[in-house]
């Protein structure tokens, strides 16, 4: 296996040397210095260190595999009872451009119960191939039952790399697919792209997103990778149905499991805002409780939670779970849309990391601005109105 | 009621920063603690011993340091530990780690239910859970937000999906992965503490395993491999858009459908 030799003899500072470690796996013992456990072969102690101090070790390279026998890129069919997650569409529109960059071919896997019908609407997003496993016992997704369907897929198909929605289900069903082939899988993906060679490149944010890292599987096929919803982004449907569905046999399939669904109970939207992806925040530049549905039909047309300032819920206007800042709720959301809102310090540190900030303020100093991305200046009755009539018209 | 829950020493903090010329990680000192996700598996795990007997061991792969985690757990209430601690172990990724937790659980033995925290909050990936019940064979559920009846066989627990609530019933042996608001973790106590100081904690190395071919562990069985790490694009845009209402209504509504929020 590849290891890391250490030569004492060659390190000139040795409490520098230990140092250089970012895991602490580097120890002196008896005046000789050598590798813990906490090793994460990062191999810095080897471009660091003094020459000749630290040596990685690599084995005999493995056995190649042929990557030529792996053909096509695949995306899980997310669903819930036959009802396609959207994020379905956005992978086949990455799959597709992934494909197309060394000529495979775009697949889909749909597995469930009376799923056949909604098969068809794959077609209108550029798959080449659908395989349908469709049959009762596969109504409630099972862990297990579904691994062992995909296992006869790729057994049988053999594809390059499989791409399957973060979802709930995606995020079990992936691993324990990824485990089945001893292969590589990589979560959460935000870029990926296509090698000459077939290998899959993925990047994904580590250390909670302060790093990116770039990750490879060389030699080992399929290539797993899951993605989140609303990453990538879905192509436009076509008219007219390419491609073809393909029905198949479970025959040979262990669709044993002890695994019992008892019950399945249809949620209650009842979301937080810190979970929510989309919010719309509103300050004090509201003028009158009456305002709320305003900005409420506003929300929801892009599909927005509501959220405030402290004097609205001082005022008891809305609720205090709907407060964000250092004395309510703090949150992360994809978009932030604050209107009327000044920016105070204890507002802004509980919303700063959202991943777009638009701000709306009659006053162009007001210090929201410093903490948006985009600074809309103006009034939000005169504004919010108008947007609401923008996008009403274009739906 | 055997139960082995499965716990990870984290970095304090994420505040890393990659060198933009160099490309190496910059760390600043190597504080570490339990991950918070794996405090609701223990839990989970002590609350279900308190109704139902039985023991409940803990189990971790690190460093000797990692010690820290499972005399953290011991002051909670759980009877035994198992660290598995190897070169041979270094820079694996989620295969290799969890064929290795596997691995660690095969040797614990006896046990009817093995439960993870949700995910790390250093890796993220969620996904450690899933392949070690692939590595043992056994059924597994994620995302369980309630444990509700548990008999000799079998055990009850609630998930949410996205858009429905689901009520499983699995056989043991199995995994269940619990989510953060399952249950609210006790405090350490010092008593505990105390009392259990001297508590051995056992040492697994490779070849203590059932399968120590040291080609499936650590970096050499490890299919992913990271090419090159570096620091996030930062969002420090900032435009200022004035003009009429309408002017900015539009300019709004296209920029929401270009960033596909419409």
């Amino acid at each position: 296996m590849p290891k890391l030799v250490i030569d004492t003899s060659k390190i000139t500072d040795i409490p520098a040397f230990l140092k250089l470690c970012p895991f602490g796996a580097l120890y002196e013992k008896d005046g000789k210095v050598d590798v813990s456990a906490a090793c994460k072969m990062c191999r810095i102690c080897v471009k660091k260190g003094p020459a000749g101090a630290a040596t990685f070790v690599e084995d005999e390279k493995k056995p190649e595999i042929n990557k030529a026998e792996w053909n096509g890129v695949v995306v899980y069919v997310d669903h819930e009872d036959g009802k396609i997650h959207p994020v379905t569409l956005e992978l086949l529109g990455k799959a597709k451009e992934l494909a197309a960059k060394i000529n495979h071919k775009v697949c889909a896997v749909f597995i469930g119960s009376e799923i056949t019908d909604n098969a068809e609407e794959l077609l209108h997003y550029g798959c080449d191939e659908v395989y349908v496993y469709d049959n009762p016992a596969l109504k409630h997704y099972i862990p297990e039952l579904y691994t062992a369907v995909f296992e006869n897929y790729i057994k049988t198909n053999k594809p390059c790399a499989i791409l399957v929605g973060a979802t709930t289900t995606g995020r079990e069903l992936a691993p324990r697919i990824a485990a089945r082939f001893k292969t590589g899988l990589t979560a959460d993906c935000t870029i990926l792209d296509m090698a000459e060679n077939t290998d899959l490149i993925q990047i994904r944010p580590a250390f909670g997103g302060n790093i990116m890292a770039q990750i490879v599987c060389p030699n080992n096929r399929p290539q797993l990778a899951t993605v989140r919803y609303k990453v990538m982004s879905a192509s436009e449907r076509t008219d007219a149905a390419t491609g073809k569905i393909i029905n198949c046999s479970l025959d040979g399939i262990d669709l044993n499991t002890t695994t019992k669904v008892l019950e399945v109970v249809p949620k209650q939207k009842v979301t937080t805002i810190e979970s929510a992806d989309v919010i719309v925040a509103v300050g004090r530049g509201l003028k009158a409780k009456e305002d709320i549905p305003m900005i409420k039909e506003f929300a929801d047309l892009i599909g927005a939670q509501m959220a405030c300032t402290r004097p609205l819920v001082e005022a008891g206007w809305m609720d205090a779970k709907h407060q964000i800042g250092l004395s309510g709720r703090t949150v992360r959301p994809k978009l932030i849309i604050c209107l009327g809102i000044s920016g105070a310090v204890q507002f802004s540190a509980g919303m700063n990391n959202s991943d777009i900030i638009f701000a709306i303020n009659t006053d162009p100093n007001a210090p929201i601005f410093k903490t948006a991305h985009y600074d809309l200046v103006g009034d939000i009755y005169e504004i919010i109105p108008k947007l609401i009539a923008q996008i009403k018209e274009g739906k | 009621m055997n139960i082995i829950v499965c716990i990870k020493q984290v970095p304090d903090t994420n505040k890393v920063e990659v060198d933009p010329v160099t490309g190496v990680l910059k760390r600043n000192g190597v504080e570490s603690k339990m991950n918070p996700y794996d405090l609701y598996a223990i839990e989970t795990a002590l609350r279900i011993k308190e109704e139902k007997g039985g023991t409940v061991t803990v189990l971790t792969m690190g460093p000797p340091q990692a010690e820290a985690v499972i005399r953290e757990s011991y002051s909670l209430g759980t009877d035994a530990g198992v660290l598995l601690t190897d070169r041979a172990f270094a820079g694996a990724d989620v295969l290799a780690t969890s064929k290795a937790l596997a691995g660690g659980i095969d040797i614990i033995g006896d046990y009817d239910l093995i439960i993870c925290g949700k995910q790390s909050t250093d890796g993220d990936t969620a996904q450690v859970g899933p392949e070690i019940s692939e590595w043992l064979k056994m059924p597994s559920v994620t995302n369980v937000t309630a444990v509700h009846e548990i008999t000799d066989t079998t055990i009850t627990v609630s998930r949410e999906l996205p858009e429905a609530s689901e009520k499983l019933m699995l056989t043991f042996p199995c995994l269940i992965s619990v989510e953060k608001d399952i249950c609210i973790p006790r405090l350490p106590s010092y008593l505990k503490k105390q009392a259990t100081k001297d508590r051995e904690i056992k040492y697994v190395t490779l070849k203590d395993l059932r399968d120590n071919a040291p080609e499936g562990y650590g970096l050499n069985g490890s299919p992913t491999q990271v090419q090159r790490i570096f620091p996030p694009e930062v969002n420090d845009h900032c435009e200022v858009w004035t003009g009429t209402a309408d002017e900015i209504a539009i300019k709004t509504a296209n920029k929401l459908k270009e960033l596909k929020f419409i």
